[in-house]
């Protein structure tokens, strides 16, 4: 038997950690961090617009904006906040123990973050990317941009290869980790639907990957994939871009789906309606989020055939979209519901999601989308789905998941004035946005002129964004009161929900189970409550736990690639301090040294003892 | 309930006057079409917005009725029956949709070719205008090719007729948009594009780049010019004549100025012109300065002196140190550069 764990500082644990709990609490952390950056940079821009021909920021540095709050919302904002859910939650919804691979789940983490901070470098060397989080070529190319976009590409690479690798470990997690009894048909919709954008992100990380390698090989040593002068092509790069850039949208939503699934039946008191529906909904609309890359490209001239059939294709994800809708109406059908935060935003996602899902068809209408395309119009619409379906979600996953979390409540007063601004201040924001395209305003423009009768509608959506920067203090405030001043939670269970994850002891101990669940049923949990005691039964014997040690390796495999990405970006540099390649191979170097070291160095972790254990039962339920 | 009620007879309405009472700027907005292709999207727009309404209604009865009708009071701990799902209702959920979407799928299919369909009016023939557009950062060439001579920034349209565009990009991606008239087509460069458009009545329709292409992006505006058949030709015969040199007075000393400053090396005056700066052979006539700003002399001045500090990274140089004499006869010249006279 191996050595028990051995007692650390705290920085020191929380930096070599495998635990998929503090790993989640981090990506938690990271996520919120660049959320409230790219959201200055949001309300920055809206400032901007707020009068006609005003003087804030000039072009260029709007640009950068547009470019850096896009890029940050979607990769290191949005992905990782679904990913702190996925970490935490998976593990204990499924009965396990961790995630299949933790020091993987660690690296994962670290690689991610590292990406991030090597992309947001960008703005101490020459400014921000300025290309649009799209990085069409030729704007993105050597001659049109400068080296903020090679952050842009080292960036999205680096931290691109931490999505990807945490992806693989969620899908080797739900299919070998699941505790006896949990079929796949009994899986929580939370974690099928990761399941399925883990798929997603296997599949389209992978040629955004490839492309971003492309560009890469373009701007720094100089090849012309993409440079039309020299026999390129353009309209290649929107091509992988949007193959990987359409699933992207879905990798996104559907885990926010996933979330919006556990707590209205929560907060209904209800199963969810058409459980099997739902399932193969999701199955279909990531299918078909495949197959529709080209709808962002109607108004490249792909001709009548092409924009005809990617137009009928994306018309038919409304159909399993619209499923699901009415299934999350008919869970709350019928239930007994209380409106505490989490449910509000919950159960507000679903019209919410339905006015963004609507404009999606219209702009499906190829023909009409050329009166639509690169518009305020597509702004509305995607900020629907994404402010009103995702981060709607995001927030109803926190106000549910933080007692479990972190040990005490969210205060719900505040968590209520939260919810009204932000709700409120969305529809302001973004509503009168479809109105501004009609109206002639293009999207991506750092001003308009003020004869043009686009003022109002302006003003009033960047009074918007005024109210939901409220909300989103109010949030902050309520975070560090509750921290504070918050009601404990110490039961297993303070929603009386229906899921495992309400099982397991709070503060939840570092192996998760004490024993191993047996599941009989979906919504196990409500299940041994009508039909048992209203605990788990057990599957195994109380026995020694295995757990993994810590380890120190993601963190510096992670800096090495972060500065094989800085030393490629100074190739592009003027004047680099130190030699280009020093760096590169460098960082290149310590990586796979400390892979090297990660192979041949034997660490069989450590066992929990059954007394542990045994004394941890007795201080809390399972 | 009683106030609600009413509430509700009124939306629709009050939507109607929301729509109506903001459509924006005329000759810029898409909700007040001038021409049979933007009146075509608009129906087709409004089509889809009626159909997508009506989804959204019955979503937003079901669930203001689940707000009223199922909210757990405090105390009552009762479970609610577990329904698992219900066949009949998740089959008419999935087919009423596709059957709204067939009906989408028609006009989307038509409307598609109906746009792509680049082939000279057949009433006219060989008359249909053709017109070759350039997009660059930030301003935007018009080549009349069949007609020997080049504008720039301003592009003149017969009434009543489809006008052929053929689309080309010099630097970097752009997009061709003039609202009121039609939709929008990318300018790529490598790459032909075709499109059309066709105005119902004379006036000036404003035109915007729509796809992100440089820091000036925003200002990358751009005049479509409806004349009747008659007008539009003498026009065209205007842009055709040569252009007599001024051999004395302000406006000699102005061309003079216009050569030995080097304009005339990227601007045109008269024929084909080049691709280097926007061609001014009827500059008297532009609306505003470089696409956006109002056509005063002060403007005028600002812009020849620091281009860059109105248009952010566009390639025209600067002209600090003109002397005021210089820039007045430079100014005189350019606001006698008339063909419609
Ligand atoms: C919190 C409120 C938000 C506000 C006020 C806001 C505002 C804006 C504005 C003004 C733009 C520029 C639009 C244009 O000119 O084209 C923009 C673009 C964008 N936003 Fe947001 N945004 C918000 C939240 C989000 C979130 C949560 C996400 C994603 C998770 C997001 C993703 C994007 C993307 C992808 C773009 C396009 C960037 C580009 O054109 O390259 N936004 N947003
Ligand atoms: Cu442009």
């Amino acid at each position: 038997m191996a050595a028990q764990k051995q007692e650390k500082s705290v920085i020191w644990d929380w930096l070599t950690t495998v635990d998929h709990k503090k790993l989640g609490i981090m990506y938690l952390i990271a996520g919120t961090l660049f959320f409230v950056k790219a959201g200055v940079m949001a309300l920055f821009m809206r400032i901007q617009l707020m009068y006609p021909e005003m003087n804030f920021l000039s072009g260029q540095t709007f640009n950068e904006f547009i470019t850096m709050h896009g890029t940050i919302m979607l990769f290191l904002a949005a992905t990782p906040l679904l990913f702190a859910f996925m970490n935490y939650v998976i593990p204990l919804q499924i009965g396990a123990r961790d995630v299949a691979f933790p020091f993987v789940n660690a690296l994962g983490f670290w690689i991610f973050f590292a990406g991030g901070l090597l992309l947001s470098l960008s703005w101490f060397f020459g400014g921000g990317p300025d290309a649009g989080w799209t990085a069409y070529v030729p704007l993105s190319s050597r001659d049109y941009a400068g080296v903020g976009l090679d952050f842009y590409v080292l960036g999205l690479q680096v931290s691109g290869i931490g999505t990807l690798i945490s992806a693989i470990n969620f899908l080797v997690t739900i299919i070998n980790m699941r505790a006896p009894g949990m079929t796949m048909m009994r899986l929580p919709l939370f974690v099928w639907t990761s399941f399925i954008s883990s798929t997603l992100i296997l599949f389209a990380f992978t040629p955004l990957a490839a492309g971003l390698a492309l560009l890469m090989l373009d701007r720094i040593f100089g090849a012309q994939f993409f440079i039309p002068s020299m026999g390129g092509n353009t309209v290649l790069w929107q091509h992988i871009f949007w193959i990987f850039g359409h699933p992207e949208v879905y990798i996104l939503v559907l885990p926010a789906f996933g979330i919006i699934s556990e707590v209205i039946p929560a907060f209904s008191r209800k199963r969810l309606f058409g459980y099997t529906a739902m399932v193969f909904a999701t199955m279909i609309i990531a299918f078909l989020g495949f197959m529709v890359w080209a709808h962002h490209m109607f108004t490249v001239g792909m001709g009548p055939v092409a924009n005809s059939i990617f137009a009928i294709a994306t018309m038919t994800i409304a159909v399993p979209t619209g499923i699901k809708i009415f299934n999350w109406l008919f869970t709350m059908w019928g239930g007994k519901i209380t409106f505490n935060t989490a449910m509000l935003f919950a159960s507000s996602f679903v019209p919410t999601f339905v006015l963004g899902g609507v404009t999606g068809v219209m702009l499906a209408m190829a023909p009409v989308d050329y009166l639509y395309h690169d518009t305020y119009f597509v702004v509305a619409h995607f900020h629907y789905i994404i402010v009103g379906g995702i981060v709607l979600a995001l927030f109803a996953g926190l106000f549910y998941w933080y007692p479990k979390m972190f040990g005490h409540m969210l205060n719900e007063t505040l968590g209520k004035l939260f919810f009204w601004i932000f709700y409120i201040g969305f529809h302001l924001t973004f509503f009168v946005q479809h109105l501004l395209g009609l109206m002639g305003m293009p999207r991506r423009v750092y001003t308009y002129l003020g004869d043009q009768g686009l003022d109002t509608f302006n003003f009033i959506s960047t009074i918007g964004t005024f109210f939901m920067s409220a909300g989103v203090i109010l949030l902050v405030i309520n975070v560090i009161y509750s921290a504070f001043k918050g009601e404990r939670v110490t039961v297993a269970d303070p929603w009386d929900a229906r899921t495992l994850e309400w099982a397991v002891p709070t503060p939840v101990p570092e192996y998760n189970f004490a024993q191993t669940p047996q599941v009989r049923s979906l919504d196990p949990l409500f299940y041994e409550k009508i039909h048992g005691d209203g605990t788990m039964k057990p599957a195994e014997p109380i026995q020694p736990i295995h757990m993994p040690n810590g380890s120190i390796l993601p963190l510096i495999i992670s800096i090495g690639l972060f500065f094989a990405g800085l030393g490629f970006i100074m190739m592009n540099m003027d004047n680099p301090i130190i030699n280009p390649w020093i760096v590169a191979i460098g960082g290149l170097v310590i990586t796979f040294g400390s892979m090297f070291v990660r192979s041949v160095k034997e660490d069989h972790g450590y066992y929990v003892p059954v007394e542990q254990v045994k004394a941890d039962l007795k201080k809390g339920g399972n | 309930m009683k106030l609600w009620k009413t509430a509700w007879r009124f939306l629709p309405l009050s939507l109607l006057l929301f729509l109506t009472g903001c459509m924006g700027e005329t000759n810029l907005t898409a909700l007040d079409p001038k021409g049979p292709q933007s009146q075509w999207l608009f129906d087709n727009m409004l089509l889809s917005l009626y159909i997508m309404a009506l989804v959204t209604i019955v979503v937003f009865a079901i669930f203001f009725i689940i707000l009223a009708k199922y909210r757990r009071t405090p105390g009552d701990d009762t479970i609610p029956k577990q329904v698992h799902g219900n066949t009949a209702l998740e089959i008419t959920w999935t087919v009423i949709p596709i059957i709204l979407l067939t009906i989408l799928a028609v006009p989307t299919i038509t409307g598609q070719f109906m746009l792509a369909d680049t082939e000279p009016d057949p009433e006219i023939g060989e008359d249909t205008v053709y017109i070759k557009v350039t997009g660059h950062q930030f301003w935007w060439q018009f080549d009349y090719e069949d007609e020997g001579f080049t504008a720039g920034q301003e592009v003149y349209i017969p009434v009543g007729e489809k006008v052929i565009f053929e689309l080309h990009a010099q630097d970097v991606q752009h997009s061709f948009w003039v609202p009121a008239l039609g939709g929008k087509l990318d300018t790529i460069p490598g790459i032909t594009n075709h499109m059309w458009l066709e105005a119902d009545e004379p006036g000036v329709f404003k035109g915007k780049c729509a796809e992100l292409c440089g820091p000036a992006h925003a200002l990358m505006d751009f005049k479509l010019v409806a004349l009747e058949r008659d007008d539009y030709d003498a026009w065209v015969a205007g842009m055709q004549e040569e252009v007599d040199v001024p051999t004395e007075g302000v406006l000699a000393e102005g061309r003079a100025v216009f050569e030995a400053n080097g304009c005339i090396g990227c601007h045109a005056i008269g024929g084909m012109g080049t691709a280097a700066g926007p061609a001014l052979s009827d500059y008297a006539n532009r609306e505003v300065v470089a696409g956006y700003l109002e056509n005063t002399d002060e403007n005028l001045e600002a812009w020849i002196r620091d281009p860059e500090s109105l248009k952010q990274g566009n390639n025209m140089p600067a002209f600090p140190d003109m002397s005021d004499a210089d820039m007045e006869a430079l100014i005189a010249y350019l606001r006698s550069l008339d063909v419609q006279n």
